[in-house]
């Protein structure tokens, strides 16, 4: 078992959800996003999700696009992800990379879980790809006991489902409403039972992202998720501060503070 | 005897090809694939599809020679076949009505699709304006610029024209903006893909929709003759050249040719030449050969012709490539505009720059084959919205006098 699956569980033990922060590697800088990923831990992130930037996020909105832009344009690589993931897991939280697929392909299949294995990493969420698209990944991952997350959305049919939630590991990405990343006023419907469906499937444990974006959203998914994920809320609190990244990491420790006391139901 | 290439199904063409994309869309994908097997098998689509392309597109197209243009291509036979006589000027919309008519079938109201160019977008809104389809078009704002024309046409046509300011703002960010209006409002929408590449059931089916060019071009050089030595066509995705090959892809005898926009040249690294000067990986859903770096990101292309400018091509191209049975060339910006003025001066008519390309690739093979070849040339669409641009190449507008 993963260090990612073991805190889920530890959690879930505690009675609670676990609050799971995005943030890409080399936003603003290399350095200056794994003092954010700290930052995120200190103030009650469990678990990271170090994204890849990559050049054409078709799952992303604009704040996110935005940050991944200007890392690459910062000259952010793939091996920096590495960097932060070691950054991440040496403060004590379990970490998984997320990335589009072809910057793992170029990288080399072998050669990027050898290098996320050596960094401490538990594994990788993989946005868009399907279990049934690609067949070199989930084997090489299993043999270095790797969780391979995919997700499952609204639209999701109970065929693809099963396939889904028996393929991947670590936990079932559960997409909260039909869209791309980026901040909602309010949640959708439906996501509850969506969550269920994903468990009947045989997922050992569903977290649910997209549009979360305040301590209440999380507080309201952690009621019927193992876990809530952020991701355009948490970097906008730096992409609000483009020329000043102490001010960001007050924002995003603020942030953090009221995502966290929300999976707690502390608000 | 070996198998025929024709109408290769997919979703793979050798290791090219798949569907890599999120899993939101995929029940949206597995419909339409469906949707289209339904309708391949059902006489009235097909009916409804041949009564379109004859009294609304114009088919069949007819096939030109082109005597004083040849003269500049070592005096080898020219034929083209004109798509650009098609309605809305290209061949692209053979491809909208096929897809627009499944729109119906899938009880889907609302269509979206990328332009490069503007002709896709033009022919979509097009299609979306004869069907009672709502139409939202997604263009690179550089190629709104470089494109006003087109851009004229489609609100005209009742189509919403949104300008992509993200990335290189030409037409791979406007088919990643396409693809995000899709997942959103995957319930009422069809993605109307412009070009034989992108997720299966894409690259199969808009060549099919596309198959018609080379089905009509074959008939009418046996009236004429015979085969030709080679069929040239551009390739940006590859949809007019796919759909050009593919009726010749078992006649042995017939070298088949993509002429990819090479920019200020391939070395230069200013270029959309994605099989010449690429390597294989995967950019909006399928498996190709795309232009990237070492760690997987997509390199911006470059080309005069916004129709070329796309840094993948359609994944049965590469795998065509990577068994030998077709070949792609690289032709520069310079090489294209030559051709597009030798065409407007010796025959009167005035090609797209995208089509402008297998031109080039034209006067380049007949040089080496003399008089004794015949080339057929997909006229892939007519340059009426590359006036502007071409006559700036040549430093034509008022004013601009040297």
């Amino acid at each position: 078992m993963t260090a990612l699956a073991e805190r889920l569980d530890q959690i879930k033990a505690e009675g609670r959800a676990a609050l799971i922060g995005y943030l890409p590697v080399g936003y603003p800088t290399v350095e200056g996003s794994v003092r954010a990923m700290q930052t995120m831990i200190e103030a009650g992130v469990d678990i990271v999700e170090v994204g890849l930037p990559y050049s054409d996020p078709v799952l992303d909105g604009p704040t996110i696009q935005h940050a991944a832009e200007r890392a690459l344009a910062g000259g952010s690589r793939v091996s920096d992800v590495f960097t932060a993931v070691k950054g991440c897991v040496d403060a004590g939280a379990p970490a998984v990379v997320m990335s589009y697929w072809n910057p793992i392909l170029q990288y080399g299949v072998e050669r990027f879980a050898d290098d996320l294995v050596a960094a401490g990493g538990s594994g990788a969420i993989l946005p868009d790809i399907t279990p049934d698209a690609d067949v070199t990944w989930l084997p090489t991952a299993r043999e270095r006991d790797l969780d391979t997350v995919f997700l499952v959305a609204l639209t999701t049919t109970a065929e693809r489902m099963a396939l889904t939630c028996t393929a991947g590991s670590g936990f079932v990405y559960a997409a909260a409403l039909m869209g791309v990343t980026g901040e909602r006023s309010s949640m959708g419907g439906g996501v509850q039972d969506l969550v269920a469906r994903a468990r009947e499937a045989g997922a050992p444990r569903v977290c649910v992202g997209l549009g979360v974006t305040t301590g209440e959203h999380a507080a309201q998914v952690a009621e019927y998720a193992d876990g809530v994920i952020v991701g355009s809320a948490l970097v906008r609190c730096l992409t609000d501060h483009p020329d000043d990244l102490e001010a960001g990491l007050e924002a995003l420790r603020a942030k953090t503070t009221e995502l966290a006391r929300g999976v707690r139901g502390e608000l | 005897m070996t198998a025929s290439l024709q109408s290769a199904p997919g979703p793979f063409f050798g290791e090219f090809g798949g569907r890599f994309l999120p899993e939101a869309l995929m029940a949206a994908l597995d419909e339409l694939t469906d949707a289209y097997e339904k309708a391949k098998a059902d006489p009235s689509f097909g009916g409804e599809l041949d009564r379109l392309a004859r009294d609304y597109t114009g088919r069949p197209s007819i096939v030109t020679e082109v005597p004083r243009f040849a003269a500049h291509a070592g005096g080898a036979r020219v034929f083209l076949k004109r798509e650009d006589l098609n309605h809305t000027g290209s061949h692209k919309i053979n491809n909208v009505l096929g897809q627009a008519l499944l729109t119906k079938r899938l009880g889907k109201t609302r269509v979206i699709a990328e332009t490069g160019a503007g002709q896709h977008g033009v022919a979509t809104a097009t299609a979306a304006a004869l069907m009672d389809l709502d139409c939202v078009i997604y263009m690179g704002e550089e190629d709104t610029e470089r494109q006003a024309l087109n851009v004229a046409r489609m609100r005209l046509l009742g189509a919403e024209v949104v300008p992509v300011k993200s990335g290189s703002r030409t037409l791979r960010d406007a088919i990643n903006e396409t693809f995000r209006d899709w997942v959103a409002n995957v319930e009422t929408t069809n993605y109307m893909f412009g070009t034989a590449a992108g997720p299966h059931p894409f690259p199969a089916m808009v060549r099919d929709f596309q198959r018609v060019i080379g089905v009509e071009a074959r008939e009418q050089m046996l009236a004429l003759g015979g085969l030709p030595d080679a069929v040239l066509a551009c390739v940006g995705g590859g949809s007019n050249a796919i759909g050009s090959f593919d009726a010749f892809l078992d006649d042995e005898g017939v070298r088949l040719i993509g002429c990819e926009a090479a920019g200020d040249g391939v070395e230069t690294g200013r270029h959309a030449a994605t099989i010449t000067g690429g390597t294989k990986g995967v950019l909006h859903g399928s498996r190709s050969y795309i232009l990237q770096d070492q760690d997987g990101q997509t390199v911006a292309s470059h080309s005069i012709s916004a129709g070329l400018d796309y840094p993948g091509v359609g994944p049965q191209h590469s795998w065509l490539a990577d068994i030998g049975r077709a070949e792609y060339w690289p032709v520069t910006d310079a090489d294209a505009m030559d051709a597009f003025r030798l065409l407007s001066r010796t025959e009167g008519i005035l090609p797209a720059i995208e089509s402008s390309h297998a031109l080039a690739g034209a006067i380049r093979l007949g040089r080496e084959l003399g008089p004794d070849a015949t080339l057929l040339v997909t006229l892939s669409g007519r340059g009426d919205k590359d006036v502007e641009q071409a006559a700036r190449w040549f430093d034509m507008l008022p004013g601009e006098d040297a």
